[in-house]
């Protein structure tokens, strides 16, 4: 047995967009174990309930996180009209699928980029985020906002698509798609990022399964676990099918994001052949009373959102909880036994939202 | 299924093509129609009922019914767009364009004009009052 050591790792690396910490025991150059410590970007989002109003803590949801905001403000949306037996319009419902799932193109795009980033493969990072642009010009176009879109509103969505945007988000995603296509030979096949991902990091479904991972990071290790499958919203009426890796490496879970891209071009389309027409939102009269449950499918896995209101306009409690949070126990066994060069790539490979998760 | 020179088409195209980023600021950014960029007052139609800043999520607006002024912090606005939902006239609307960074946080005041027929008005009704 080699000698210990503890190199600490973050909360400010290169690699780490967001600051999370974690003790890496080390052994010549392999970890033994790994203890991560979070709390560096509380913000106290949840306790914010008690002084917004349950409306006005819809801009406030929406900003838990940059990157899957529309669906952290559409969850809490659902959730509240889920107390006050609210039915949104289906065309409200469709446009809610739409930009869930442009939301899920652009940080699955994003993602690829930083794991590029992570093995070294620079030009292949900025092709990725180039490929991005295209998605966040159709959300500005569409929402008016890049990343941040504040078009929920409890009762269904406050803007509507018409013939131009739609013939936009059509020609958008039909570049990403032929442009994907090219970008994908070098992430799935090419040797030099094969030799960085293949049997790194290997998660096995039992442990997955046991360690309650979501999203992504848990199809990757053959998890048939897609909470669109529940369908809310739109997703009733739309044919997909998870797609799921059974090695639980970093290849399968870049191999299971890329996909996704795919798929969720896929999704787009068929939203928008059978987009109904009429109204995107009903008034909504009175405060909410009782408490709801939701569960919905973000770009990095299960979100979860729990509401309960007390018939004044300020709600009792709020709870949030992210994937990233579900997430970090599969890290932590992911890390075990790994090269300690390969961790930066590890802790890219959940996808780590910290700001999120501290919310 | 190991492949070499996969990246190699991109990387001849990207050589030969032109750049992808505009050349800003030569070239303006061009914002669409919808992009939440400032929040914009109509005072002709405002009633200074300061709706807008008691649901303004950052606290950026002031309502100064007395003096008759709207005031607006626009480096606190998160451009949310709250504000023009629940305007009841629909003074308030969200136009393309972004406030311009400064070296220190500053509030742009708007005062509502107060109409000249007013006082006179005013003026006759109030003999008749006396009567």
């Amino acid at each position: 047995m080699g000698k210990r050591s503890v190199v600490p790792f973050g909360p400010q690396h290169p690699v780490l967009p967001e600051p999370i910490h974690l003790d890496l025991v080390i052994e010549d150059e392999k970890i033994i174990e790994a203890i991560p410590s979070i709390g560096f970007v509380h913000r106290g989002l949840e306790s914010l309930v008690d002084k917004k109003n349950y409306k006005e803590m819809m801009y406030i949801v929406e900003r838990t996180c940059g990157i899957c905001s529309f669906m952290h403000g559409m969850a809490y949306c659902e959730a509240v009209e889920d107390v006050m037996d609210v039915e949104v319009p289906d065309r409200g419902k469709y446009l809610r699928t739409i930009w869930s799932e442009l939301s899920r193109m652009h940080s699955h795009l994003l993602w690829l980029g930083l794991l590029a980033d992570g093995f070294g493969f620079e030009s292949l990072f900025y092709q990725c985020w180039r490929l991005r642009e295209s998605v966040l010009d159709v959300l500005e176009l569409t929402t008016g906002g890049r990343c941040i879109f504040s078009v929920n509103k409890i009762g269904g969505v406050l803007k509507d698509l018409d013939d131009d945007m739609i013939k936009a988000i059509l020609e958008a995603v039909s570049k990403v798609e032929v442009e994907l296509e090219a970008i994908k030979k070098t992430f799935l096949f090419d040797y030099s990022v094969e030799s960085r991902l293949k049997g790194v990091g290997v998660l096995t479904k039992q442990q997955a399964h046991d360690l309650g991972c979501a999203g992504p990071f848990a199809r990757g290790s053959g998890l048939k676990l897609d909470m669109r499958l529940r369908g809310y919203d739109a997703y009733k009426d739309l044919d997909f099918e998870p797609i799921v890796s059974e090695d639980g490496d970093g290849y399968a879970r870049c191999y299971v994001r890329t996909m996704e891209i795919f798929q969720s071009i896929d999704l787009i389309r068929q939203a928008i052949s059978k987009l109904p027409k009429g109204d995107i939102a009903v008034d909504v009269k009175g405060n909410p009373n009782g408490e709801a449950f939701v569960r919905v499918e973000q770009p990095r896995g299960e979100a979860v959102y729990y509401v309960k209101g007390n018939g004044t306009l300020f709600l009792d409690r709020m709870r949030v909880r992210t994937p990233t949070f579900a997430n970090l126990p599969g890290l932590v066994e992911t890390l075990k036994g790994a090269q300690f060069a390969d961790v930066p790539l590890l802790i890219l490979a959940i996808d780590p939202c910290i700001s999120c998760t501290e919310r | 299924m190991s492949e070499l020179m996969n990246f190699a088409p991109v990387v001849l195209k990207n050589l030969f093509s032109k750049p992808v980023t505009k050349n800003y600021p030569a070239e303006p950014a061009v914002y669409p129609e919808r992009s939440r960029g400032h929040i914009e007052i109509d005072l002709e139609t405002c009633i200074m009922c300061g709706l807008c800043m008691r649901s303004c999520p950052s606290g950026s607006i002031k309502v100064d019914r007395p003096n008759m002024t709207w005031t607006i912090n626009r480096f606190d606005c998160v451009q949310c767009g709250y504000c023009t939902v629940v305007c009841p006239k629909k003074s308030l609307t969200i136009n393309p364009g972004y406030q311009e960074p400064g070296q220190e946080k500053f509030e742009a005041s708007y005062t509502k004009p107060q109409p000249e027929v007013k006082p006179e008005v005013k003026a006759e009704a109030k003999p008749e009052e006396n009567k």
